[in-house]
């Protein structure tokens, strides 16, 4: 398809403002003023909504196909949370006013909305306090890494030096300690997909800060020793952290804050279904126990023995400002909209069938493909294309062969401790029909790599694309229309 | 389907949660319909008051964004894709996202864009320890004019990391009005030395003035330094790029470009650097390549920088970025375009100037003169700002941002933004209502 850039006519205008009513005609000084326009496209409003709805008929998304993307919770979006989200007494707040003397008044509804946001989540993980301030999981894992960095200075445990990552671990967990200024220790998972725990106890030194952990872990499999784990850390003043990335996986089942985490973060695009956006905005809420409640960062959300909300600075304790705001407000907007829709056994609920529907596309697929670790699941379960890579089909292959079927595939290659993984994490809010629909194509997948595995290399034949050439992406690198 | 998986009911799927580990606690309300959450929390809504003329920008500003730009967000493809891991799927995502970077390319005179951070202030923190991994020195000196706002994360961030940080007083206006000064090349030029990673700068800085960095940037090139140049993206439809200044890294807030103020966010970070440093950049970056027929396709290029690949050696533990926004500004500035944007920037200008004009006519009013602006200038009241800001709501004016609250002696000093929605009558008023706030 073409850029908008190529669809450019000079002169034509897709936008006019309106004409200026100030008689007053001001200029930048010269030195101060740009030599040419900005060559930005020059399109009529009609070219760019024909470019971008085309654009949009180019992607799957979960309004239009199956995402059983693993570790991902492609669940669906529901529309009231858009209609509630676009209220303009939300959309026209600006974030300044509730700085200005007496700005309070003026967002009630707003801080409202964060103040019960936050003692939902306290009583949804068990945990005493939370801000909602950082912008995606990953700002909340460094959030929460910079809390336990504090409480170490606080407690005068200058030797900290390591946080300890299972191998089964996100990305962003060692990036993230990494950037705090830590480093990693990797532990390698037992034969159940858990943590080894000899290899954990020979990891403990008093140079350890913490542990990052995820429960259920990315292999989808609930941690059965949390209490002897936490009980390792926490005998050298370590903080136990909770990546809430699979927290859909356990709602009203499991709290971390009861079985010795310190601290946590909540992807809300996963357990609170806010979309995903092709990437984003996210947001990434963090709870604390009360170990570490006083390093929160600043502004917080109060309740005023009058019954008004504010947001208090006065916490000497704190980290500091992490971010310009109070978080990415629009999407923790539609958090909390959703939460009241579905109330406690809603969202109960949505456990139950993520983890019923999991348990049953394993169950489904275990003859055809090798499963990465044989016993019930949570949310999401991870195979191993091993057996058609015997036939010279790979991961990625069944993969492409999927998006021909209008499906789009499972996370492939992650986690990274298995090689050949797709994992796939259908969501409570897939029908039985669009599973079987998934599983029978699953299965012709593997037929295929039996009869004509050669035919793997040329999908997906149907899309506007085929397989790009990464390589030269990587080599020529060209990221702008311009150069 | 448990009698597929063979289990009689739904708890037995649970088992590897033990009875320990049952929460202590778990009471929430009942679910509501959906007319009674649409309900309340248009209630909710209404607690908020949207209707008080905003004169407050400070970074954050009241621009009009056109119907299209709403309407092509909201198509489900857009909004409930993720991450374009899958290439063949989510070209509509790849395409518009290296659209996006062309436009911030044309935008800011820069070579290469990523596929945005999480915010201004965010984006500034990632070009700040993207210009210490380039330099492999530690001195960070930092302008005065930058967002007070920017200036407090970037302290959090580095808090407890080893780094020698300096920021450096504006220059002062004159005698009776001190505020709203450029950046004081004296103050810089007597930091910079052979240790010193980055100079970061604003423009228009944190008070409105704007500024040409040539000299600075010169000077900081001479002792291996970098450059930050954090800027306002409507502004640069006027103003010098940071490009033809020979800016090194470029950041900034890009809620300006199409996205709603959503008390705080999303917004929209985004950078922009020299070729050479595309593979020291944080977050995503999208390419152009080929496909096994030839064709031109879109891509997730350099991931190898990335956590998912190189976990505790990423160049920042980003994961997400702010697809949406971004693609939300592309499909503005498309809108808008070359033409739109020089005529919302002239706007802008000219307003804030007329309102200048209105606002010294106004007794014990002083209006900063002694530097250029765009949109955003200072004035210095005979009383403390925050008060007046406060009498000025009852008049039903938002009536800028008091620059007490983050400059100490700064207390009569107050920041007012004007865009170029504001009319010529809601100006007129404005200035009447101030004069008869100051005169009670």
């Amino acid at each position: 398809m073409q850029l908008i850039f190529e669809k450019s006519v000079k002169g034509r205008r897709g936008f006019r403002f309106g004409t200026c009513d100030v008689p007053v005609k001001a200029q930048v000084p010269v030195k101060y003023a740009r030599k040419d326009d900005a060559p930005l496209p020059e399109v009529s409003e009609l070219d760019a909504v024909r470019h971008y709805t085309h654009l949009s008929q180019q992607n799957f998304s979960i309004d239009t196909h199956f995402y059983p993307l693993g570790s991902c919770t492609m669940k669906y979006n529901p529309k009231f949370t858009e209609t509630i989200a676009r209220l303009a007494g939300f959309t026209d707040l600006h974030p300044l006013l509730p700085q200005l003397a007496s700005g309070e008044k003026l967002t009630q509804g707003a801080l409202q909305v964060l103040y019960e946001l936050e003692q939902w989540m306290c009583e949804i993980t068990g945990f005493c306090a939370f801000t909602l301030q950082p912008l995606a999981g990953a700002h909340g894992e460094l959030t929460g890494i910079m809390l336990m960095a504090a409480y170490h200075k606080a407690k005068g445990n200058t030797k900290k030096k390591y946080v300890i990552i299972p191998d089964s671990a996100h990305g962003t967990n060692p990036a993230s300690a990494a950037v705090a200024g830590y480093e990693t220790i990797s532990i390698p998972s037992n034969k159940d997909g858990g943590m080894d725990l000899e290899a954990l106890k020979s990891a403990i030194s008093n140079e350890v800060a913490g542990l990052m952990m995820t429960v259920p872990s990315t292999y989808g499999v609930f941690e059965s020793n949390i209490e002897e784990i936490a009980r390792l850390i926490h005998s050298v003043d370590g903080i136990m952290y909770y990546d809430g990335a699979n927290l859909n996986a356990v709602l009203g089942r499991f709290r971390p804050g009861d079985v010795g985490f310190d601290v946590m973060h909540i992807n809300t695009h996963k357990t609170f279904t806010t979309p995903h956006g092709g990437g984003g905005p996210g947001a990434g809420p963090v709870g604390v126990n009360a170990k570490l409640e006083k390093f929160l960062p600043i502004s917080r959300v109060i309740k005023k023995p009058d019954g008004t909300y504010a947001l208090n600075y006065d916490y000497p304790d704190s980290i500091g400002y992490i971010a310009s705001f109070y978080g990415n407000f629009a999407l923790l907007v539609r958090a909390y909209a959703y939460m009241l829709m579905l109330g406690q056994e809603g969202l109960q609920q949505t456990t139950d069938h993520a983890v019923l529907n999991a348990n049953y596309i394993m169950t489904k697929l275990k003859k055809h493909y090798k499963l990465c670790f044989d016993r019930l699941c949570m949310h999401e379960t991870v195979f191993c294309a091993a057996f058609q890579a015997q036939r010279g089909v790979r991961a990625i292959d069944v993969a492409k062969f999927l998006i021909d079927q209008k499906i789009h595939p499972p996370t492939v290659y992650f986690p990274i401790s298995v090689p050949e993984a797709i994992m796939i994490e259908p969501t409570e809010t897939e029908s039985k029909q669009t599973m079987d629909h998934f599983i029978q194509k699953m299965i012709e997948a593997d037929e295929l790599s039996k009869t004509n595995p050669l035919a793997f290399k040329e999908f997906p034949k149907t899309m506007p694309i085929s397989r790009p050439d990464e390589v030269k992406a990587a080599r020529d690198v060209k990221t702008s229309y311009f150069r | 389907m448990l009698g597929v998986i063979g289990v009689k009911s739904i708890d037995d799927l649970f088992v590897d949660i033990k009875p320990q580990h049952v929460p202590k606690s778990f009471h929430l309300p009942s679910g509501l319909s959906e007319y009674e959450v649409l309900r309340r929390l248009t209630e909710l809504s209404l607690k908020n008051n949207v209707y008080l003329t905003p004169f407050i920008g400070g970074g954050y500003y009241d621009h009009y964004v056109p119907a299209a730009v709403g309407m092509l967000i909201s198509r489900g493809e857009f909004y409930t894709a993720y991450t374009p891991y899958q290439p063949e799927c989510a070209q509509g995502t790849l395409q518009g996202l290296f659209e996006f970077q062309s436009h911030m390319c044309a935008l800011t005179g820069m070579e290469v864009a990523n596929a945005s951070l999480y915010d201004g202030g965010t984006a500034l923190y990632e070009a700040m320890m993207m210009a210490i991994r380039i330099t492999g020195r530690d001195k960070i000196i930092m302008d005065g004019g930058v967002s007070p706002i920017y200036r407090k994360i970037l302290r959090t961030y580095t808090h407890h990391l080893h780094y020698q940080f300096e920021e450096t007083p504006v220059v002062h206006g004159s005698e009776s009005v001190p505020a709203g000064g450029q950046t004081s090349r004296q103050e810089i030029e007597k930091r910079l030395d052979k240790n010193t990673a980055a100079v970061i700068l604003q423009n228009p800085n944190f008070f409105g003035a704007i500024d040409d960095f040539t000299d600075i940037i010169e000077k900081a090139h001479a002792v291996g330094a970098l450059v930050i140049v954090s800027v306002y993206p409507i502004s640069l439809g006027l103003l010098k790029t940071p490009g033809d200044m020979d800016a090194d890294i470029v950041t900034g807030e890009g809620q300006s470009l199409g996205l709603p103020l959503n008390f705080g966010g999303p917004y929209l970070g985004f950078m922009c650097v020299k070729k050479q440093y595309v593979r020291k950049m944080p977050g995503r970056i999208v390419g152009e390549t080929v496909d096994a027929q030839g064709r031109r396709c879109f891509v997730n290029i350099l991931q190898a920088r990335e956590q998912h690949i190189r976990r505790e050696k990423a160049t920042s533990n980003i994961c997400t970025n702010v697809s949406l926004c971004a693609l939300q500004a592309a499909i503005f500035m498309s809108i808008v375009g070359k033409g739109g944007l020089k005529e919302m920037a002239q706007l802008n200008l000219d307003k804030a100037e007329y309102a200048k004009q209105c606002l010294e006519k106004v007794k014990g009013v002083q209006v900063q003169r002694s530097w250029p602006t765009f949109n955003e200038f200072t004035i210095c009241l005979p009383q403390d700002a925050s008060q007046v800001v406060a009498r000025m709501m009852d008049k039903g004016f938002a009536a800028g941002f008091d620059l007490g609250r983050y400059y100490k002696g700064m207390e009569k000093y107050l920041l007012v933004a004007v865009t170029e929605k504001r009319t010529k009558e809601e100006i007129d008023r404005y200035a009447k209502a101030l004069a008869e706030v100051l005169c009670n």
